[in-house]
């Protein structure tokens, strides 16, 4: 599947929104909803795409739409998707949650709901902090980055923890399907997403999403940022099916972490020894994920 | 050490008082419009040698401050509407296990997501019986930026002393405005604390009362057996489950602890209250409007007094009492469909209790207050 095999005119999720420049969420969200269709039904938490999609007179999408509170996504998901089976109606019931309602709030929600194999998406688009509140940081937070909560400063560098492997979680709950994605690999991202809306059950689809507000990048760089954080293994992209990967990408050439952080201002204040501590992350993860030193 | 006079947002103030007051972990969570007091205190509580984290959610921050409590700290969570009612079930265990903390509210336009960038004030039941069960708990509330850090200064110095959670009633437009700020030098700032067990550690019961009803507080490491639950429990702080007259002993002096100390509690404005014949009973934002309205509206003649609660729970029965035969009417103004108003009402009857509600997203000006003092006082 292509980006032209899209139908062009058909989008649930239409331009016309408030987003940032560069902000990479819409991407994700209306070349999602065009192969999710359009008897889809979408639940957001409190997030950006919220605020930037779902507020009159600036409404973007062309499907029914509900609002819930922060913390209960995976749990609204599957009380709607019951309510349809119930009725025989065949329906895609979509979650779009941020990284602060999937990591940390939502967690307890998109767990059970995992567990009881609700049939359902959920989708966590992931900016890495809470940027709809003003830049506070999450548990996606990638180590050392300065956020309003953690602010780099002469004694404290930023965030003190690492990134927490949301994906990883989610592959341990042993689910239908499990797809981390990037906007920088349109193929690949579309093909996971027509495979996620095919499949039966719970399917937990993770897509980074730069943000050059949050980031305090280019935002003309925003598909560049999504390549480099693949290219360099901050971000991985593979499929996991009820628990074990089925399909891996590796990078042909991998960069150094260094390239990718490089004009983002939230890494500005990096010494030597954070980008490192940052570098020693990827390897290991790396080393995880593919069974090879880098 | 000399005064100060600062610039500061209520968001800031409250900060600077709740680290004036001895304040050494803050636990909290992003949430508009209360985010600024969680980035303010992650870099000035390090400064301090306190203690900064942000938590995963609301349950966890409010969690947390209780733990650290019994960790002996002094301690404070901020948030606002979605998050004070996550909050609710700790708020409760807070008040059973007689934690001190403090919890910030900055109210925004409810129910549910409501307006987040909007003020509101339409939580001034929950912070009262949020959570389930009996119990009281204190709440104040500032009108300004200068309110702010005093009263923040006092809710910690209520909480320690009554070894309870104590509520911060602010509200967005307080708490985004900014204002002059005298900080008084350190040494003349009143600062209390929790009072320690006297008593050799074999003879300690850690939920035994004092006089004020207040039992002394031992945290674990320092000699003396620490037994807490969200059972009821009896003196020596085991749990009693099956027991309806520990229960009583318990609640009763859960709620009387505060209940019969109102009056030290006591914290209001009075304005015109000599001759008055209509009184004005307003809190936070709203009577910063009331009191330019009350103050215009006596120009003209109107015999008006204003009532400005900064001490809201426990509300001042008693004041009211006394006032109720030599005022004719009253008029609460607040943003809210009539929560205040109740209680008002419960105290000095029904029936020349006025109300002029806000529904949330604005503030009331001065001159819709005034024309409603018109109203009420020429009896239309």
């Amino acid at each position: 599947m292509n980006i032209k095999d899209l139908p062009e005119d058909e989008n649930y999720f239409t331009p016309g929104h408030t987003a940032c420049a560069g902000c990479a969420a819409p991407i994700i969200v209306r070349n999602m909803m065009k192969i999710f269709g359009k008897d889809t039904i979408v639940y957001t938490p409190a997030n950006c795409l919220l605020v930037f999609g779902g507020t009159y007179p600036y409404l973007s999408w062309k499907v029914p739409y509900l609002h819930e509170a922060f913390e209960n996504t995976g749990s609204c998901i599957a009380g709607v998707s019951r309510a349809y089976k119930k009725k025989g109606k065949k329906v895609t019931v979509v979650g779009f949650a941020g990284d602060g309602g999937t990591y940390d709030i939502g967690i307890q929600a998109l767990s059970g709901a995992a567990e009881r194999n609700e049939d359902a998406i959920y989708v966590c688009y992931d900016n890495e902090a809470y940027m709809n509140t003003g830049i506070q940081r999450s548990g996606s937070t990638p180590y050392g980055a300065s956020t309003t909560t953690t602010p780099a400063g002469k004694k404290i560098p930023g965030k003190l923890e690492h990134k927490k492997d949301m994906a990883e979680i989610m592959r341990a709950h042993q689910i239908p399907y499990v797809a981390t994605m990037s906007i920088a690999h349109p193929k690949d991202f579309l093909e996971k997403t027509k495979k996620a809306k095919e499949t039966e059950g719970f399917r937990y689809l993770h897509v980074l999403s730069p943000c050059p507000t949050g980031w305090r990048a280019d935002p003309a760089k925003t598909v560049e940022l999504a390549r480099k954080a693949v290219d360099c293994g901050m971000w991985t992209l593979y499929e996991a099916e009820y628990g074990e990967i089925t399909n891996i990408y590796k990078p042909k050439k991998k960069i150094p972490v260094e390239e990718y952080i490089r004009g983002q201002g939230r890494f500005r204040h990096f010494t030597p020894e954070m980008v490192e501590e940052l570098q020693r992350w990827v390897d290991e993860k790396w080393e995880r994920l593919y069974g090879e030193k880098p | 050490m000399k005064m100060e006079v600062k610039f500061y947002s209520g968001n800031v103030a409250a900060a600077e008082g709740a680290i004036a007051a001895g304040c050494r972990f803050f636990a909290g969570y992003p949430i508009t419009p209360s985010s600024e007091i969680a980035e303010y205190m992650s870099r000035r509580l390090p400064q301090v040698g306190g203690i900064f984290v942000q938590m995963e959610d609301e349950l966890a921050s409010m969690a947390a401050i209780l733990g650290a409590s019994w960790g002996g700290l002094k301690t404070m969570t901020a948030t606002s509407g979605p998050g004070f009612s996550l909050m609710q079930e700790n708020i409760g265990l807070g008040a059973m296990t007689e934690t001190p903390c403090v919890v910030v509210n900055v109210q925004r336009a409810g129910p549910s997501t409501g307006m987040p960038t909007l003020v509101g004030q339409g939580d001034v039941m929950q912070s009262r019986w949020g959570s389930h069960g009996d119990y009281e708990l204190i709440a104040l509330s500032p009108s300004s930026p200068q309110e702010c850090f005093d009263l923040t200064i006092r809710a910690f110095n209520l909480a320690e002393e009554y070894r309870v959670p104590t509520m911060l009633l602010m509200d967005e437009s307080t708490a985004h405005m900014y204002e002059k700020v005298v900080v008084p030098p350190a040494d003349k700032i009143k600062v209390v604390e929790r009072k320690r067990p006297r008593v050799a550690p074999e003879k300690y019961l850690p939920f035994k009362p004092a006089r004020n009803m207040v039992p002394p507080m031992a945290c674990a490491g320092e000699g003396y057996r620490v037994h807490v639950t969200g059972l009821t429990h009896d003196e020596r702080g085991y749990p009693q489950t099956t027991d309806p007259e520990v229960q009583e002993k318990l609640v009763r002096r859960l709620c009387d602890k505060i209940r019969k100390n109102e009056r030290k509690m006591r914290d209001m404005e009075i304005l015109h209250m000599d001759d008055a014949e209509l009184a004005l009973i307003s809190f936070g934002i709203s009577a910063r409007s009331s009191k330019a309205a009350v103050n215009r509206a006596r120009k003209k003649g109107y015999k008006v007094a204003l009532i400005r609660l900064k001490t809201i729970w426990p509300f001042p029965e008693e004041y009211f009492e006394k006032i109720a035969d030599d005022i004719k009417n009253f008029l609460v103004v607040e943003i809210n469909y009539g929560q205040l108003k109740y209680e008002v009402e419960r105290n000095v009857g029904k029936g020349r209790v006025h109300h002029l509600p806000k529904f949330g997203g604005a503030v009331h000006t001065p001159e819709e207050i005034y024309a409603k003092i018109k109203e009420v006082y020429n009896g239309n």
